[in-house]
């Protein structure tokens, strides 16, 4: 929803303190995921995550999550999907080129970035290109077994 | 920076670096210089110091070579380099690759814009190894305009990368020799990177820091959108200099001729990202001769912006008047009678006669 997206950028600081605890709260509870199994667990927790991100964000489930580099505003939304920054066609009044009546997301990013201790600086770091393969699967998980585990040879 | 305009006296002053020592025949690639990373002339003009001239060169809607040289000639002797542009404006002309394999056989000096909005990673990776293979020795890393600008709108959008990564997977071609997957490739493109910049864009207090980023992914040169107001440009070359980058990229400022008040109207309203000040239409209103003013107004800008320190040359927009760029920058004197290479400089007429 487009209110509860600008929203949650003028809360930023906020989210983003509560990302990081529910973060460390997903990664203590590692164990037990394992347990369960990730591969298990990967359509259920992806829909809750589509729910809540999508509510909050607009989230697209591009499934490889840069929300606390972008001051909480979802990269994704920019028509160009461009995840390093604003293009060049920002409006003089902030609004988007491609759609007029949207804000560019980045102008938001770079206001939500503002909020957060070292946002700019995570703003400022160059982001890879988005692995496509990626696409509906849960970032959360994602987060939980690169933080927990050896990374594999060629595994998304 | 001091240093730098000593090095651009030097490589201008009196018309001299007109020939490099190591000359080749036209179309052949020049000697890589120690420290280059392509072996072409624009890379040579700016290391060497001198204030670069480039401009665009708008392809054709035909397949007709001739269109392409035919657009290429009126520039000759004033430009370093050609931008060729890739369905700018997201419309459909031809391509820019093609473009620059005409350009680079009889020896000019493209620049090959990329843009993200057509192709995937594994298209771009492609175009990048054939370009560097015909001689296309700078590439330009774009985002490019979304496809509802253009003539196409019904078109997918691509944006599989964007500019950074786009610049990132270029230069780990040239410099690491793998494609993005990591696959091995045999022999590296040598290219020169560019990407754009946008000061008079929003957020204002970001751009520098934007640049920054860009030079990290790669870009070792930038051409800015159209620059008409000043104080914005020297805003954002302050935070240049304030991040300490000035030295680690080169700087060319995007400016043009503006046909009448009403057309740079309509451009500020229409072009994604231009931004005319009012006082610039107000000027071209009051004009007895429009299109005059306006060329007098892009003349004096570009006298204007070689006073900014950290600025390494202009890049010239002058779509449908591209045979005003002669003239333009013959009267703003920043070649200071240098005559940028073109096919058939160095040759005497009475010998390139004889020859055919």
């Amino acid at each position: 929803m487009y209110a509860l997206r600008l929203w949650s950028v003028r809360h930023a600081r906020g989210l983003n303190a509560f990302y990081r605890g529910f973060e460390r709260l997903l990664v203590r509870s590692s164990p037990l995921l394992r347990a369960i199994g990730y591969a298990r667990l990967e359509r259920p927790v992806a829909r809750v995550e589509k729910a809540v991100k999508g509510l909050l964000f607009d989230c697209r489930m591009c499934g490889q999550c840069v929300l606390s580099a972008t001051g909480m505003s979802c990269p994704m939304n920019c028509p160009k999907t461009l995840r390093n920054g604003p293009c060049g066609g920002v409006r003089d009044d902030g609004t988007c080129e491609v759609k007029p009546e949207m804000r560019c997301v980045w102008v938001e990013a770079y206001h939500g970035s503002e909020r957060i201790p070292g946002g700019l600086a995570a703003m400022s770091t160059v982001q890879a290109a988005v692995d496509q393969r990626l696409q509906g699967r849960s970032s959360w998980l994602r987060v939980v077994r690169a933080a927990t585990e050896p990374p594999a040879a060629g595994s998304p | 920076m001091a240093a730098r305009r000593a090095r651009r006296d030097r490589a201008t002053g009196g018309g001299l670096a007109v020939r490099f020592d190591d000359e080749p025949v036209p179309g052949y690639p020049l000697p890589i210089l120690p420290g280059h990373t392509s072996p072409g002339r624009f890379e040579r003009v700016l290391r060497a110091g001198g204030f670069a001239v480039t401009t665009e060169l708008a392809p054709p809607d035909s397949a007709d070579p001739e269109d392409v040289y035919r657009r290429a000639r009126v520039f000759d002797g004033f430009v370093d380099a050609i931008n060729a542009t890739d369905g700018s404006g997201a419309n459909c002309h031809m391509s820019s690759l093609a473009v620059c394999a005409l350009l680079t056989r009889i020896g000019y000096a493209p620049i090959m814009q990329i843009s993200c909005r057509d192709k995937n990673r594994i298209a771009i990776q492609g175009d990048i190894l054939g370009g560097a293979a015909m001689g296309v020795c700078n590439m330009l890393c774009l985002t490019g305009d979304g496809v509802q600008a253009g003539d196409h709108p019904q078109a997918k959008p691509v944006f599989d990368l964007d500019c950074m990564s786009l610049l990132e997977i270029a230069r780990a071609l040239r410099d690491d020799h793998h494609f993005q997957s990591g696959r091995k490739i045999t022999f590296a493109p040598r290219v020169f990177l560019g990407a754009a910049e946008n000061p008079s864009a929003l957020p204002h207090a970001w751009r520098a820091q934007r640049l920054a980023k860009k030079i990290a992914a790669g870009a070792q040169f930038i051409q800015t959108q159209y620059v008409f107001d000043l104080a914005l440009l020297r805003a954002f070359m302050d935070h240049v200099e304030a991040l300490g980058i000035q030295d680690r990229v080169f700087i060319l400022v995007g400016v043009g001729p503006l046909r009448s008040a009403k057309a740079a109207e309509w451009m500020r309203r229409h072009v994604p990202g231009m931004h005319v000040p009012d006082a610039v239409i107000a000027r071209l209103a009051g004009a007895a001769d429009q299109a005059r003013e306006g060329r007098l107004i892009c003349i004096e800008l570009i006298q204007q912006i070689r006073e900014i320190r950290g600025i390494s040359g202009v890049h010239i927009m002058a779509y449908r008047q591209e045979e005003s760029v002669a003239e333009i920058v013959d009267r703003s004197g920043v070649l200071q009678g240098r005559v940028c290479w073109y096919p058939g400089r160095d040759t005497p007429l009475e010998s390139r006669r004889t020859a055919v």
